[in-house]
């Protein structure tokens, strides 16, 4: 099925080029010898501790740190009043808001940052904590993102010069009146209220940093969990006014991102001003329930989706109402010209002509952060949305769902196809995909299945997701983050032996890429992936670039290292064709070797070549030495995966739980670098699915209280939740990328949540029930079979 | 990473040492079992004592065993250990069925069931088994052994008839030939506390239930039972119909709280639903089925 031949395989047996082979850095990572920011210990260095706010909206009346400061062990105590002294009190966000580093003038969440602790030990650090007074004036905190326009809501943002409401920004996307108008001719409007709750990435390794700024050098070395160690370098330089040739980040191996890496967090830049104060190198790291209460979230959709449709089901339009809520700050990383991110992909998998979308972002007293949790920047909101309005609308007409989805997925000969809202889709054969995943589930039996139970009482369902996404940000003229173009650079070292170091500004959370770069460079160069070395996260030592989120590193960053082998490739021609004597155009290329045409034993690989690049071989006019080259990649697209996934759910109706019992994911994401490297991933984003569809939430109190400050409350799903998952995959390779693949880091994610959801809503159908928010928690179920579905993002009443 | 106020640390070798220990070190001693409760409350700093006594060491305190007609378990024995202990399984399958949900393999290895009496969660499922089960608890203290009824044992949440300077020794379940036993829980998740659990046991003799027992977690169940169910059964015939009258007067006793698991009327109805599942297993297998 694969568009490849199977590649060689090299002494070590691993593949040259594409294939499945072990990830080269699991030999660290199974044996504990990983290398983390908490294992990061310098000489001499520090340790600290954050005081949080335990209101999410009061005004700070005093701090008094004398008693804190009096304990042993104790070396300095930050607060907002420092850091205003210093000018940085504020900081600005990866959105153009700004955010408080340390609370001045009030706190607006519960869990914001108020003051700084710098001790011997952690533990002395989190005693003087304690010790701290602060006095605290509480306000009504605005709760509800619904009520956050009403008149006479508290103002939030009062730091905001003029600032009369908790409105952020209006922001539309498609065109209104051709949407209005196909609305009213249609035969058949659906509309439902859908929220994406707020939910929440939680990596493994929380966030942390150590600084180390060398009061004699004046050089700044910030180890820390960044999926972007270079955007971070310049907005450190942008905003601390630090010289940037003297700020190095380094990211060592990162416990999981999802997005939850990607802002500055207050800590860090608390963990620099330490060192700056302390002369020493100061540790920052943060608890569970931390990472948990004030690091970046994802979602917190409320979307009210409407479509519209022939009665034979043909589409003829959608629209979206968002209301998003961005918390205290908005705090969310993406694209400067797409402040809802991509949400407007939301058209979907379908073939229509008109889409509208309006969003409108509010600031809350709850968490900053927004666009996280490996979401392609909101896409997932948007598939969430036109997935479940399509099965609203199959119920609606009481259409099997996947004949419908059948009737209106865009053909093969539309593409590139160009979407009401303005993306452009490179390539696809939908309905190629949908029939794979549709044989694999044995769609029609399990119907029938379905049928029968249903006879018994008993309730079964099947759910059906088709995603599109657009990642790979992106194209420089369109896409920017914080005024830096989001193009990729690459170097490529061959060093005499034929041994190679590639070197990347994408930062591996655990995408593999020490092992998939390694084989996009054997795959041009014919090296075998275990002899070219993956060089990353040392902003030092790496070309710039704008990190890994967005599924954007294989896009982006993948075919800047496929561009950079075949400069060296080009390159170690010309030197073969001085060491052949003969003339460049003689050569033919064959995977690690030139040759001479018609004389394939007149040749010399690409070891022999690398040596004579670095020897005594008279090398022609123009040709440097050595065997090196460097390229910046700026994708002239974003690229277009897809997917199909079903899933089958039993529902108990007495308690409301649900079981997942199959799950089906057929993903197309062009070429397959390494097919095993692609399924990890996809395992990894269907049990994230699973989490968020059915237990994952941070919900709030009246007061603000976070009601999700742990695992104890904030449930991850283990493997119990999860189903042996079943694959399939189809090639359809991005006719714009060099090697023609596509991101999948997030499709799982991305498409897999509203396949559960329209699984437990078709169960319970015969309860009536055509819609009911995530998550789906046995509670949730039965109270929407009872017609009385609860707010998921409240506290319980 | 999380971390705990200073305390201090002390190992107990014996009931009599431990004793010694808690007397030395005064009111704010605690001991630790499993500390699968106690850590996490300290991490969090919730709860801050000035020394832990730790039982970890103490052989006396360990152990499965019959004596006459009654089961008696070591307050340090491990939820593990109950999980695979052919006695329980044999008496009372209520066990394997409530161990199974109870947290998660790690958790299970190292929590205990003194721990998890004295812990006294409104949502501990050993509290609901032992309930149902009628067991009573051995403790020791500097003045002697007294011994309590498993149903008068809590006096609330979080607060037990344990005294400061006291510790839990034992837990005795009596034994009931002919009687099937189940347990039924709700959780959100593997590995999450309980929504809602029933656990019950049932004797039927001559076609009529001569005895039985109903307990339930995480539903504001005073001292997590349900006797006027109870009472209810005994001498009826397990049919569906009365089971169901029982489980919906179990359901009614209870006083559930609305929280992130759920509101008060979902608790509410599996307090009856997860009932009546119990009492139809438990009846079977009473039956011989
Ligand atoms: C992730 C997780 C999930 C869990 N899920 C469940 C669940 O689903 N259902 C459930 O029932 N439980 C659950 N638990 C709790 C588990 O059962 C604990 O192990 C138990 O509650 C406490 O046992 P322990 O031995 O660890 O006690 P510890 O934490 O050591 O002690 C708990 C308390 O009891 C006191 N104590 C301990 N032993 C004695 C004694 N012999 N005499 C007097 N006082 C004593 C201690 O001083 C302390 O106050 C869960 C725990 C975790 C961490």
């Amino acid at each position: 099925m694969t568009a490849l031949d199977e590649a060689p395989l090299s002494a070590a047996g691993n593949p040259i080029g594409f294939g499945r082979m072990h990830r080269k850095e699991d030999v660290r990572f199974l044996r504990g010898e990983g290398n983390y920011v908490d294992d990061v210990n310098l000489p001499g260095m520090l340790h600290s501790a954050i005081l949080r706010s335990p209101y999410a909206h009061a005004r700070i009346v005093s701090i008094d740190t004398s008693a804190a400061l009096a304990l042993p062990g104790v070396h300095a105590v930050i607060t907002g009043e420092t850091l205003a002294g210093l000018g940085l009190a504020w900081m600005p966000t990866l959105s153009y808001d700004t955010q408080a580093v340390l609370a001045t003038d009030k706190v607006r969440f519960q869990g914001q940052e108020v003051a700084f602790v710098i001790a011997d030990s952690r533990y002395i650090a989190k005693d003087a904590l304690e010790l701290i007074d602060v006095e605290y004036d509480a306000l009504p905190a605005v709760v509800d993102a619904k009520k956050a326009l009403d008149p006479g809501a508290p103002i939030i943002r009062d730091d905001k010069e003029g600032k009369t409401d908790n409105h952020i920004y209006d922001w539309e996307a498609g065109n209104k009146a051709d949407t209005d108008a196909a609305f009213a001719a249609a035969d058949v409007v659906v509309t439902e209220d859908i929220l994406y709750p707020r939910v929440h990435p939680s990596p493994m390794e929380t966030c942390g940093s150590v600084a180390h700024m060398d009061p004699v050098t004046g050089k700044l070395v910030l180890y820390t969990t960044t999926q972007a160690p270079h955007a971070h370098r310049t907005v450190y330089a942008l905003v601390a006014g630090l010289p940037e040739h003297k700020i190095q980040v380094i990211s060592p191996d990162i416990g999981g991102g999802f997005g939850n890496k990607v802002p500055i967090y207050p800590g860090y830049v608390c963990s620099i001003v330490g060192s700056i104060v302390t002369g020493k190198p100061v540790k920052w790291v943060e608890d569970r329930a931390e990472n948990l209460m004030s690091t970046g979230f994802a979602r917190d959709y409320h979307m009210n989706v409407s479509i519209a449709s022939t009665k034979e089901g043909k589409i003829l339009a959608v629209k979206v109402d968002v209301l998003a809520d961005h918390g205290a700050f908005n705090g969310v990383a993406q694209p400067t010209n797409y402040p809802a991110g991509f949400f407007h992909i939301f058209t979907g998998s379908y073939d229509y002509p008109a889409a509208y979308c309006n969003v409108k972002a509010v600031y809350t007293n709850k968490a900053p952060g927004g666009v996280a949790y490996a979401c392609s920047f909101r896409i997932t909101e948007a598939v969430y949305a036109i997935e479940r309005i399509v099965d609203c609308l199959a119920a609606e007409l009481k259409m099997d769902s996947a004949e419908l989805r059948l009737k209106n997925l865009l053909r093969p000969e539309q593409f590139p196809y160009t979407s009401p809202t303005g993306w452009e889709y490179d390539s696809g054969d939908y309905e190629k995909t949908m029939r794979v995943a549709m044989d694999i589930a044995g769609y029609d039996e399990l119907r029938r299945e379905q049928a029968e139970k249903r006879a018994k009482g008993e309730y079964m369902g099947i759910g059906i997701s088709f995603f599109t996404e657009g990642v790979g940000a992106g194209p420089r003229k369109h896409m920017d983050i914080l005024g830096l173009g989001m193009a990729d650079g690459c170097d490529l070292r061959v060093h005499p032996t034929g041994k190679a170091q590639v070197r990347l500004s994408v930062q591996s959370q655990g995408q593999g890429h020490e092992t998939t770069f390694a084989q996009i460079i054997s795959h041009e160069l014919g090296i075998p992936p275990e002899d070219i070395e993956v060089i990353h996260g040392d902003t030092d030592n790496t070309p710039f670039g704008l990190g890994t989120y967005g599924s954007r590193s294989t896009p982006v960053s993948g075919a800047a290292a496929a561009l950079v082998g075949r400069k060296v490739r080009d390159k170690a021609r010309l030197i073969a064709a001085a060491a052949l004597e003969c003339s460049p155009d003689d050569l033919e290329w064959e995977l690690g070797r030139w040759f001479v045409k018609g004389d394939p034993t007149r040749g010399k690989t690409i070891q022999e070549i690398a040596f004579a690049a670095h020897g005594s071989l008279e090398l022609p006019e123009g040709v440097e030495g050595h065997l090196d080259a460097q390229v910046v990649y700026n994708p002239p697209n974003l690229t277009y995966p897809y997917g199909c996934y079903i899933c089958v759910v039993d529902v108990d109706p007495g308690t409301g739980q649900v079981k997942v019992r199959r799950f089906i994911a057929v993903d197309d994401c062009g070429t397959r670098i390494n097919p095993m490297i692609v399924e990890g991933q996809v395992h990894g984003g269907l049990a994230d699915g699973i989490g968020m569809a059915l237990m994952e939430v941070i919900a709030f109190d009246e007061d603000g209280n976070n009601l999700g400050g742990s695992f104890m409350d904030y449930l991850l799903p283990t493997s119990m939740e999860c189903p042996d998952w079943e694959l399939g995959e189809t090639v359809t390779p991005s006719p714009h990328h060099p090697i023609g693949a596509k991101g999948v880091g997030e499709s799982a994610t991305v498409g897999s949540p509203a396949a559960i959801v329209n699984a437990v809503i078709d169960a319970i159908s015969p309860f009536g029930v055509r819609h009911a928010d995530m998550p789906l928690t046995p509670a949730n179920v039965w109270r929407a079979i009872q017609g009385r579905p609860v707010r998921t993002d409240m506290a319980v009443e | 990473m999380q971390t705990p106020a200073p305390f201090d640390y002390a190992k107990a070798t014996s009931v009599a040492d431990a004793l010694a220990l808690l007397d030395k070190h005064g009111e704010e001693a605690r001991v630790i079992a499993g500390g699968h409760s106690l850590l996490p409350m300290m991490k969090l700093r919730l709860a801050r004592p000035d020394a832990l006594i730790d039982l970890n060491d103490i052989a006396e305190l360990r152990g499965i065993r019959i004596e006459g007609n009654e089961i008696v378990v070591g307050a340090m024995v491990r939820h593990a250990e109950i999980l695979s202990s052919a006695i329980l399984a044999e008496h009372y399958p209520i066990f394997r069925e409530a161990e199974h949900m109870i947290a998660d393999p790690i958790v299970r290895n190292r929590g205990t069931v003194g721990g998890s009496m004295c812990q006294a969660d409104p949502a501990a499922d050993l509290s609901a088994v032992g309930s149902a089960l009628k067991g009573t608890a051995v403790i020791q203290g500097a003045a002697g052994t007294r011994t309590v009824a498993l149903r008068d044992f809590h006096e609330g949440p979080y607060e037990t008839k344990v005294q400061a300077g006291e510790i839990l020794t034992q837990v005795r379940y009596p034994i009931r030939p002919g009687a099937g036993s189940a347990y039924e829980k709700v959780e959100r998740r593997a590995g999450d506390w309980a929504v809602a659990s029933s656990g019950v046991f049932v004797v039927v003799s001559g076609g009529v239930v001569t005895d039985c027992g109903i307990g339930l977690t995480a539903v504001g169940a005073d001292h997590y039972c349900a006797p006027a169910a109870e009472e209810f059964l005994i001498g009826k015939a397990p049919t569906e119909e009365n089971l169901a009258a029982a489980a919906k007067i179990a359901g009614d006793s209870c006083n559930p709280v609305a929280d992130q698991r759920g509101p008060a009327d979902y608790k509410a109805h599996l307090a009856y639903e997860l009932t009546l599942r119990a009492l139809r297993r438990a009846a079977r297998s009473s039956q011989g089925a």
